[in-house]
Formats: structure tokens, C-alpha cells, sequence
């Protein structure tokens, strides 16, 4: 589902030979952003998360608490920091054991093909029917929510999707002379998954990854804001909505911030794949 | 137009091949369900639980048959329409999912009046005018709706109509409403917030599929015949898009029945969804189950569908 | 003389490439068109050809844009009209048959609702008028069932058929100008004849007046008036189809006049053949796709095929597409295993699927396909390409591989810091030349050529046959050389296989294959290679039984 609309022309990095234009660019820095504040987010926290700093709940923005207090008067700016830990991680866990497995999958399928290929997709194609936010709901009720069984749920909900789309893309490169010649050379399946195919599809299978991580990040949040993600006194960005939903009809910035934070999260990663840095081929040199 | 007989060899295949992988997913759907950790009889009989009595309720309810007689009882049941007896309030699961389900197709069949026309005609209208400021609006609502969370997107509806602007009651009964006016108004939040979503989805896929076809040697003859652009999109690109954008909407709508479960819980309206999560709280096997394959049925039915339309407008497939 | 119908002065037109920066990709080019004149323009890929014609109908693809300069038509100047004024002259005044009617025909659309849409477009006329003239068109243009042929499905008719329907569809309009974008190009050359004829017909007994597009002289010469010769976005050289053909000034015009006249082909046939057996034997060889149903597959391809080939000789396989001919490089490869026969190399058994052969078996036998483009692993460099054929068959280690390479490109006439580069960043010529070098690299005995000059340009294919005889004479190498094109067989071949819907019909020399022909099909196939000649066309007569045979396709 990349949306392949005219962007404005590509601005010139003559050392990398790359085009990168301003949106993919502000997307970048977004989710660079992002990562760094899961990685440093205790050094920088100006108080403790779970600690009560004031005796104000619902606080508004001041000097001392930039983004205010929550509903039990914890400042919102340290538990944002910190959920960025929560909801960045799992999400990036959960999508990385989602699409390696789909990708695996995927080009075995696609080279293999045959009884292994009907059956592992008409299997997948099947569980692809199951809601994913209720599949996880389910699992989660069940099995009981820990950071792991979270991860694997989310890895299990996208994985048939991650493993369709390599698998269609592998299939169009395995039927590509270059394979062809690989086999009649009487290379084994090993040397043409790794050498030969999942050279041609890394590109678009990347920027599947990160359409899956915004997808993963949104059904996190689901399952916390329904109160079965990630368990207090912890909060994800999900969770801490859920916490302060009362304080939405005070327009309460406890709210309205962890917000802020998904969306700016989910809308720049969406910006940056959509504005992917273009290879310079210049066929007149 | 005379259809040859091979066409419906075409559609009888899809829909064995839809009946095929529904087995599949029953088959799934059972012994998932089986796994669930906690042992039924020992939760049905809580305080009580003395091994005996969880002896013989176990005895009574058939759970030391062998599993594979009991899923084969099940399906049988199932295709006579028994879904079997709720472990929980000893219902007939059939009337207690009768109603829920009913409410949650009320709320899809509404979503998709309005869904469906608005979001064909954005999408379509945005790959006409591609790069164009419409397309350019489009694209970044529709980016901005689908990378929001639900939940966003519901509080924010709450927020506006209720909270500031006070015109609809926050949360939805929409069964009892007794006046027409009343039943626009229990129905307005919902159906606003799963529009927004359902709809954005549904244009980037009608959009980008416009837009391949757009760009195939056909349509530019089109252009060299001296075909408008409107011509060249609705004579020519769009016909040929009516498989992938079938395909999109059975998508989208698919998720109208089993994905709206935070709409429900935050308007706390009485949907299939809410009722599975009820379940699996009280493990009420039957109950999981039945609700299990009203999604996968409404899918699999959803997505055949979409498959039988693309198979009917292609004149290669057809003929 | 009279006021020309059209007129280009100094045409510029840009293209804006990956970074952002313009180049022009057509430049100054001014020419004028008579009424009623057919002027030809031929050159190479990229040499602009397509785009300076679809610039006369005011259209540039997506990234081009007219630059500068002005295009009259009749008393129109098309460089200052508005879009929709364009799209008015769009069918009416100026129109286009594509080169590939097969993917300009809307796939869920009835032929005819297509073939009378400019009439709907522009309501030149009502509907039923329409109908009947486009019956008519058919009818002039020699297709099948002209009346009911309109009430079928693009992919119910076959190529050569839907390329005169794009003909009915640009002429319904009464237009003053045609556009004619390579329309012969995809087509076999037994039903281009047909086509060509067709065309020909028809223009003639009309006023109207015709710009081809092609890279093919001999085609050109049976159609067109005038010839503009364009080579970079620049005319090399204007004149009368005759003048260009008999006295070309520009070198890169006798460049291509001297492809057509191969360098007779001197075989390098082993001294003793007698005592070695064949390089390949194949015996009752039978291959088809699909399901195998008791041992044989749905799909029959090949039907029996026997032959044999001396050490150090080449054999060509021609015939045209759908006969088989591929199939057969491919079930002898053993990438689509035989059901039936036996195919055996210096006495050897070859087993049918390629699974079961030596690492030494593969070895010998190597194919090269034909497009440079997908047979070359687009992520990985030259060298790399190379290097792998070297290390899986002969062990060689990192520094050897290195040499070797060098060594293998400078065998295909390439600099040796090309081995640093990507497929992409490469020409047709090069890629192709690198692709055979891979061939060359497992060091074998028999090369399978599917085709490999054929997507190249003329004057770039004959430089790559000249390549392969100088490679065989140095290398003892044998080639089985599958082509559709008869003298690219003729330059290299000893014997040649003609191949007909997966049969083998007859076997040739190839030094004398027009004389020697007996089989119907192959005469059929061996006159329909059109010639230099202006007049080869109106004289060519053709046995009335085998195009009868052969229609319908």
C-alpha cells in the first residue's frame, strides 16, 4: 500500500548520488528522534515516571511540567519519554520477527513452490481472516499480557501479510532469466534465496517493514487503550491515553500529548517511506 | 451478456475453493480455541470445584471424547445451525449472537452506504486529477486517518459532537432507540468514526489502482484517440480496475464486522466483537468459537466475493 | 510546389532525468511532409524516432516536454494549441498506430466500440454509419469475417490481426496524417508480410499521408517515399527511399546499409570429426508445460524432434514464435525436462532434468537468453556476475577469480574496470556481452544462444556476431543459435533447423537455405524476409495454399 503520488522534485546530494526530498527528510529525523529517546529515555527523564510530583491532577503546561500532570499528578513529559521505550521497542521487535519470518517464508515458497507453496499460503491466506486487534485481544485475555507474549502476538498478526507480499515479489524475480541461469548452473536453493532473490526484493520489502511497524504500533496502542497491553505501573503511548481519558473532557494536555506522540510517530515513518531516497541514474552519462 | 459455461466452472471454483479454507479455519479455529490454557469444567464450577463434580461435569458435557469426534460434532452442528448452549448463562448461543450480530450489521450496512460511494468517488477523482491540489488533500488525509489510531479518532469525534459542540450523546444504545431522530443520533458517533477510517483505506487502494491502469499503453491510445481525461479514466482505466478495487472494498468492509471492537468499547455498543472478548474472558468455548467463524465467514464470504466480480469483468477470464 | 502538410522547424524537446537535470533529447530537428507523402524515420532505440512522431500529434510521454521550436499541421501550428484544442486534432486530422496493438487495444472493451471511439469522441457521425465504414476498413485491410470480426474481445484475434485492426481504428476518422510507431516490429515476419501488404493497400488508394517508425531498412523500403535517417536526437541524412539505399552519404547510414550484406560464414568445423562423436545428438525429443497426465504433459511443445551436431559446428534453429524453438534450448539445457527421448553429448546421456546432471555436464552446456536485461541479477556488479561461474565450477580462489574476469571481459571486448559496475548502468550491447561472458566463464563446449541479438540494434548485433566467431575460431567452441531472423542464422550457422507449431520440418545448409528449401513452411518463411529492394514487396508471390494455411494467425 505505498502511495505513489508525484512528490516535489528531489533535492540533490551530489556526494551520495541520492535524491531526497523535504518530507522524507523531516519523516526521517522524526523517527530518528524517536529512537534515540527509546534508547536514552531514563538519563533524561526530569522526574521519576512513576512517582506523584504534584499535588494537581490533570495539570496544565508550566515551567516545571512541560506537558503537565496525569490523572494521579505524575509529570506527563517523563512518562511519554518513557513509553517511547515501550511502544518503539515491542513494536520494533514485533515487526522485525513478523517480517523475517514472512520474508523466509515468502522466497522459500516462491523457489520451492508446489504442494509447499499451496498449502503455507492457502494456511495463511486463511488466518489473514482473523481480525488482527481481535486476534490479539483474544490471545492476550487468554494467555495473560507480558512485554514477550505481546511481541509474538503482534509478530503472528502480520507475519501472513509480510509473508504474501515477499512472496509475491519473489515469485516475479524467480521467474527472471538471471535465476534461471543460476539453476541451470546447478545452484542449490540456499544459494538462490540469499544471492539471486533477496537481493531485488530488499527494497520494496523495507518499505513493507515500515508499514508494518505503523500498523504494529496502532494495534499496540489498541490493546493498551483497551487496558491489556502493557501493564501499569508501565505505560505505553496507548496506555497512557487510556489512564487519562477522563481528563479528555477537561481538554486535559495528559491526553492530548501521548497523542501527539503516536501520530507524530506513525505519520513520519508513512512520510518517509512514501518520500524514499531516490538513486540518481542519469542515462544521458 | 451470454456467459460461457466456463465462467461458471471459474466461480464454482472460487467458491469450493472459499469452502475449502473455510474447513481450514474451522479445523484452526477449534483447536485454538482448545488450547486456551484453564480447564472449562474447573472455571464453569468455581468454589465447587471438587474433583468429583469437575469428574462429572467433564463427563456430562462430553469433554473426555476424543477432540477430533468432538470438532467433527461441532462442524455438524454448525452446518445444521446448532452452535451449541453458552457455558456461561446456558443460552443458545445462536439467539445470543442472533441479536449481537444483527447490531453489528446494522452499523457495517450503514458505514457502507455512506462508505462506499464517498470513498470510490474520492479515490477515483484523486487518480484523475493525479498530482493535482484534490489528489494532493486527499493523499495527506487519508495518510494523516490511517496513522492515527482508532481510538484517536473516536475520543476526537467524542471530544467535538459531544463534549464541545454537545449536539450527540457520547455513548451509543443503539437497539433502544425509539424515535427516528434518537436513532440517527445513538448511530452518528460510530458511523462517523468507522467512516473516517474505512473510507481512507478504502481510497489509497481505489487510487493507486486507477492509477496502475492509468498508465497502461491502452489508455494512453485513448489519449492519442483524443479521448478527455475524464473519457480516458471511466471508459478506460476504470473498467479494467474493477477486480483490484473489488478487492480493496471487500478489504476494507471485511473489517466492519470483527475489527470494530474499540468503536464498540468506547461507545460501548453492543456488537459481535465485544461479545467474543466477553467470551474469552469467561471462557465460554462455544460461545468463542461461533463468534471465531462469523468473522472468518464474513471474510472468506467478502473476499469471494470480490474475487467472483474480477472474474466477471475480465473478458480474458470470461470467455 | 505545393504548401507542405507538415512542417518542423528546429524542434527541440527536453526530458528531465532521476536528478533534476534537462537534457534535450531531441535536437533542432526541422523536416517537412507533402500530402499524400509516406516519409519514413529510422534509427536506433533512443536515437528519438518515436518521440519526434508522437510530437506531431502534440503528445509527449510523462518527463518530455516540447522545448522549443514549432510543428505546423495543415494550417494549424500544434506547438501553440491548448490541450483540449490538441486532443480536437487527436483522430481527426493526425492519428496513431501503435507499435503494439496487443496492449493498445483496452482488454474489456468489444474490438469494435474501440475501433469507432473517435467517431463517439469527436460525433463525426452517428453509430450505425460508423459500424459500416469500420466494416469496410476491415474489409480493405484483408481481415477474416469483417463482418462479425468487430463483435470480439482484443485477445480472441491474434497479433498480426489486432495490428490492422489499430490500422482501421486510426483510419476511421479520415485523418491527413498517419502515424505509424513500428506497427510490424512484434510480428513474425510471415504475418508482417501480410500486414504490410495491408497497409500498403490501403495508403496508396488513399490521399492520406503516413509518417513509419522503424529501425528496419528493409521494411521501410517497402512503404516509404522518403527516408530520414536520426541518430541522437539529430537527422543524419534526408532522401528518397531509393537514393538512401543505393547512394548513402552518412557513415552511419552505410553503417546500417552494410549489416544487411553478412560476411559469408566460414564453419571451423574440427579436422577430425570422423573419429569423435557428435557434440550433441538428440534423439525423439519430446517437451511440453503442465500437467503431466500418465507421463505426458497437458501442453505438448515439442513433438519428436531428432538431430545431430558435429564438434565445432554451429546450428541454427529458426522458426517463428510459438513454434518451439526456445523450448527446445530449454528442454536440451534441462531447465524444462524431456518426457520422452534422449538427448546425449559426446556419446553421453544427458539426464532430462537438470537436477540429475554432473556439476561437470552443466558445465559443457551453457545457455545465454535473450534479454540482457533480466538475465542479469540487477544487485549484483559485473564482476561479481562473472566471478561466480568461475568459483562454483572451477574452484577458483579470490585473486585467480580476479584475474580471471579481467581476462573473460577482455575476451568480449570490454574495459576491465567494468567489472566494478551494475548491469543497469550498462548498454544493451555491453550487458548482452557480459551476459555472454558468463557463458564463457564455466569454460564450456556448447553454447545455447536463445535469441541474443535480437534485442540489440543493427549495427550493435552485427558487431556482437562478428564477437562470437572470433571467440569460436580461438576457443573450439559449437553454438546452437535459435533466431527469428533469417540472415542473423545465415552470418553464423553451418545447418539450420526449421521449426513449425513444435515440429522439426526441415533440416538446411545454411549457405544455400533459399535454394535448398523444399518443405512449403520453410519457403514460405525463407521468402518473407524482406529485402533492400523497393519493389521486393509488389513482386513477392506466395504460394496461395501455404498463406491459407496460415492465416487466422
Amino acid at each position: 500500500m505505498i502511495d505513489h503520488h508525484d512528490t516535489p522534485r528531489g533535492l540533490r546530494l551530489p556526494r551520495f548520488g541520492y535524491a531526497f526530498n523535504m518530507t522524507g527528510r523531516i519523516g526521517l529525523a522524526v523517527i530518528l528522534f524517536w529512537a534515540v529517546i527509546a534508547i536514552i529515555a531514563p538519563l533524561i527523564t526530569p522526574y521519576p515516571p512513576g512517582e506523584i510530583v504534584d499535588w494537581d491532577y490533570f495539570g496544565p503546561v508550566s515551567k516545571s511540567y512541560w506537558m503537565g500532570t496525569d490523572y494521579l499528578g505524575r509529570d506527563i513529559l517523563s512518562r511519554v519519554l518513557m513509553g517511547a521505550r515501550y511502544t518503539v521497542g515491542i513494536s520494533l521487535a514485533g515487526v522485525t520477527l513478523a517480517c523475517a519470518g514472512g520474508i523466509v517464508f515468502g522466497m522459500v515458497a516462491a523457489v520451492i513452490g508446489g504442494w509447499f507453496d499451496t498449502i503455507l499460503s492457502r494456511l495463511l491466506d486463511a488466518f489473514n481472516g482473523i481480525p488482527s486487534l481481535l486476534f490479539g485481544l483474544v490471545v492476550v485475555a487468554a494467555v495473560g499480557s507480558s512485554i514477550p507474549v505481546l511481541i509474538l502476538t503482534l509478530a503472528a498478526i502480520y507475519l501472513p501479510g509480510s509473508y504474501r507480499f515477499a512472496r509475491a515479489l519473489a515469485v516475479n524475480v524467480n521467474t527472471m532469466d538471471f535465476v534461471t541461469v543460476a539453476r541451470a548452473r546447478g545452484e542449490k536453493t540456499g544459494y538462490l534465496i540469499r544471492a539471486e532473490i533477496l537481493p531485488n526484493i530488499l527494497g520494496p520489502v523495507l518499505a513493507d517493514l515500515g508499514l508494518r511497524f505503523v500498523f504494529i504500533v496502532l494495534v499496540l496502542s489498541g490493546l493498551s487503550f483497551l487496558g491489556i497491553g502493557v501493564q501499569p505501573p508501565h505505560a505505553d503511548w496507548g496506555g497512557l491515553v487510556r489512564e487519562n481519558i477522563e481528563g479528555l473532557s477537561l481538554g486535559a494536555p495528559a491526553v492530548i500529548f501521548p497523542c501527539i506522540a503516536i501520530a507524530s510517530l506513525t505519520i513520519s515513518v508513512n512520510m518517509f517511506i512514501d518520500n524514499l531516497p531516490k538513486k540518481i541514474r542519469d542515462r544521458s552519462q | 451478456m451470454l456467459r460461457s459455461l466456463t465462467t461458471w466452472v471459474l466461480v464454482g471454483q472460487r467458491l469450493g475453493i472459499a469452502l475449502i479454507t473455510l474447513v481450514i479455519v474451522s479445523f484452526a479455529v477449534f483447536f485454538a480455541t482448545e488450547m486456551l490454557p484453564g480447564d472449562v469444567a474447573e472455571i464453569l464450577l468455581g468454589q465447587a470445584a471438587t474433583p468429583e463434580a469437575v469428574a462429572g461435569l467433564r463427563e456430562a458435557m462430553g469433554l473426555n471424547e476424543p477432540a477430533f469426534s468432538r470438532f467433527l460434532g461441532w462442524l455438524g452442528g454448525l452446518a445444521t445451525g446448532d452452535m451449541g448452549r453458552s457455558y456461561v448463562n446456558d443460552i443458545e448461543v445462536v439467539d445470543l449472537l442472533g441479536r449481537r450480530l444483527g447490531n453489528s450489521l446494522r452499523l457495517a450496512a450503514v458505514v457502507t452506504m455512506i462508505c462506499v460511494p464517498f470513498a470510490l468517488t474520492c479515490g477515483i477523482a484523486a487518480a484523475m486529477w493525479q498530482g493535482s491540489l484534490l489528489d494532493r488533500a486527499v493523499s495527506i488525509l487519508t495518510i494523516s486517518v490511517i496513522s492515527v489510531p482508532e481510538f484517536m479518532v473516536a475520543t476526537l469525534a467524542v471530544l467535538i459532537f459531544a463534549v464541545w459542540l454537545g449536539w450527540l450523546p457520547a455513548l451509543s444504545y443503539g437497539a433502544d432507540a425509539t424515535s427516528f431522530v434518537a436513532l440517527i443520533k445513538a448511530y452518528a458517533m460510530p458511523v462517523i468514526t468507522l467512516t473516517c477510517v474505512v473510507s481512507a483505506q478504502m481510497i489509497r487502494m481505489t487510487r493507486a489502482a486507477v492509477i496502475e491502469t492509468i498508465n497502461t499503453p491502452y489508455v494512453e491510445m485513448a489519449l492519442l484517440k483524443g479521448a478527455s481525461r475524464r473519457r480516458m479514466v471511466l471508459r478506460h482505466a476504470l473498467p479494467n480496475a474493477l477486480g483490484p478495487i473489488a478487492n480493496a472494498v471487500a478489504l476494507s468492509l471485511s473489517y466492519l464486522v470483527g475489527g470494530v471492537i474499540i468503536v464498540e468499547t468506547v461507545f460501548n455498543y453492543p456488537g459481535v466483537a465485544k461479545l467474543m472478548v466477553d467470551a474469552v474472558a469467561t471462557r465460554d468455548l462455544p460461545l468463542i468459537q461461533s463468534c471465531a467463524m462469523v468473522f472468518c465467514v464474513s471474510y472468506l464470504s467478502l473476499i469471494t466475493l470480490a474475487d467472483v466480480i474480477a472474474t466477471l469483468s475480465n473478458p480474458r477470464l470470461r470467455q | 510546389m505545393t504548401h507542405p502538410l507538415v512542417s518542423v522547424r528546429d524542434l527541440v524537446i527536453g526530458a528531465v532525468t532521476d536528478s533534476g537535470r534537462e537534457v534535450e533529447i531531441i535536437r533542432s530537428v526541422s523536416f517537412d511532409i507533402q500530402p499524400g507523402e509516406i516519409v519514413a524515420l529510422i534509427g536506433e532505440s533512443g536515437s528519438g524516432k518515436t518521440t519526434i512522431a508522437l510530437s506531431l500529434m502534440g503528445h509527449c510521454r510523462p518527463g518530455c516536454s516540447i522545448g522549443s521550436g514549432s510543428i505546423s499541421l495543415g494550417d494549424k501550428t500544434v506547438t501553440d494549441l491548448s490541450e483540449p484544442q490538441r486532443a480536437a486534432l487527436r483522430g481527426t486530422e493526425v492519428s496513431y498506430v501503435p507499435q503494439s496493438a496487443a496492449a493498445a487495444f483496452n482488454p474489456s472493451q468489444r474490438i469494435m466500440d474501440q475501433v469507432i471511439e473517435v467517431t463517439d469522441i469527436h460525433n463525426l457521425m452517428p453509430r450505425k454509419e460508423a459500424e459500416e465504414k469500420a466494416v469496410e476498413l476491415f474489409r480493405a485491410l484483408a481481415l477474416p469475417d469483417p463482418d462479425s470480426i468487430g463483435q470480439r474481445y482484443p485477445h480472441q484475434v491474434s497479433g498480426g490481426q489486432l495490428q490492422r485492426l489499430s490500422a482501421a481504428m486510426a483510419l476511421i476518422g479520415d485523418p491527413s496524417l498517419v502515424i505509424f510507431d513500428e506497427p510490424t516490429t512484434a510480428l513474425d515476419v510471415t504475418t508482417q508480410i501480410e500486414v504490410l501488404r495491408a497497409f500498403r493497400s490501403v495508403m496508396d488508394h488513399s490521399s492520406m499521408a503516413g509518417v513509419y517508425v522503424s529501425h528496419d531498412l528493409a521494411v521501410v523500403a517497402q512503404i516509404a517515399d522518403r527516408i530520414i535517417v536520426l541518430k541522437g536526437g539529430e537527422i543524419q541524412e534526408v532522401g528518397s527511399t531509393r537514393d538512401i539505399l543505393e547512394n548513402p552519404q552518412h557513415p552511419y547510414t552505410k553503417e546500417l546499409l552494410a549489416a544487411f550484406d553478412p560476411v559469408p560464414f566460414v564453419s571451423a568445423r574440427a579436422q577430425d570429426v570422423e573419429r569423435r562423436k557428435p557434440i550433441l545428438e538428440v534423439k525423439n525429443l519430446s517437451a511440453g508445460y503442465g500437467a503431466v497426465v500418465k507421463g505426458v504433459p497437458n501442453f505438448k511443445v515439442l513433438d519428436n524432434i531428432n538431430f545431430r551436431m558435429e564438434r565445432g559446428t554451429n546450428l541454427g534453429v529458426i522458426g517463428e514464435s510459438g513454434s518451439g524453438k526456445s523450448t527446445l534450448a530449454r528442454a536440451v539445457a534441462g531447465i524444462l525436462p524431456r518426457y520422452q527421448g534422449d538427448v546425449l553429448s559426446d556419446g553421453e546421456e544427458l539426464r532430462a532434468d537438470l537436477k540429475d546432471r554432473t556439476k561437470d555436464q552443466l558445465r559443457r552446456i551453457q545457455i545465454v537468453f535473450q534479454l540482457a536485461d533480466t538475465a542479469l541479477n540487477p544487485s549484483q556488479s559485473v564482476g561479481s556476475i562473472l566471478a561466480r561461474p568461475l568459483h562454483f565450477y572451477h574452484g577458483l580462489d579470490r585473486k585467480a577469480r580476479e584475474r580471471r574476469v579481467i581476462e573473460l571481459l577482455d575476451m568480449v571486448q570490454l574495459p576491465s574496470n567494468m567489472r566494478h559496475r551494475l548491469p543497469g548502468e550498462l548498454s544493451g550491447g555491453q550487458k548482452q556481452r557480459v551476459n555472454f561472458a558468463r557463458a564463457l566463464a564455466a569454460e564450456p563446449e556448447l553454447i545455447l544462444c536463445d535469441e541474443i541479438t535480437s534485442a540489440l540494434d543493427t549495427v550493435v548485433a552485427a558487431a556482437m556476431l562478428d564477437l562470437l566467431k572470433e571467440l569460436q575460431r580461438d576457443l573450439g567452441l559449437s553454438y546452437i543459435f535459435i533466431s527469428h531472423d533469417l540472415s542473423t542464422v545465415e552470418a553464423i550457422c553451418d545447418e539450420v533447423l526449421v521449426m513449425y507449431k513444435g515440429k522439426l520440418v526441415e533440416a538446411l545448409p545454411a549457405a544455400s537455405m533459399s535454394q535448398d528449401a523444399a518443405h512449403p513452411y520453410s519457403r514460405l518463411l525463407i521468402s518473407s524476409v524482406p529485402q533492400l529492394d523497393p519493389d521486393w514487396l509488389v513482386n513477392l508471390e506466395h504460394d496461395p495454399e501455404m498463406i491459407r494455411a496460415m492465416d487466422g494467425r
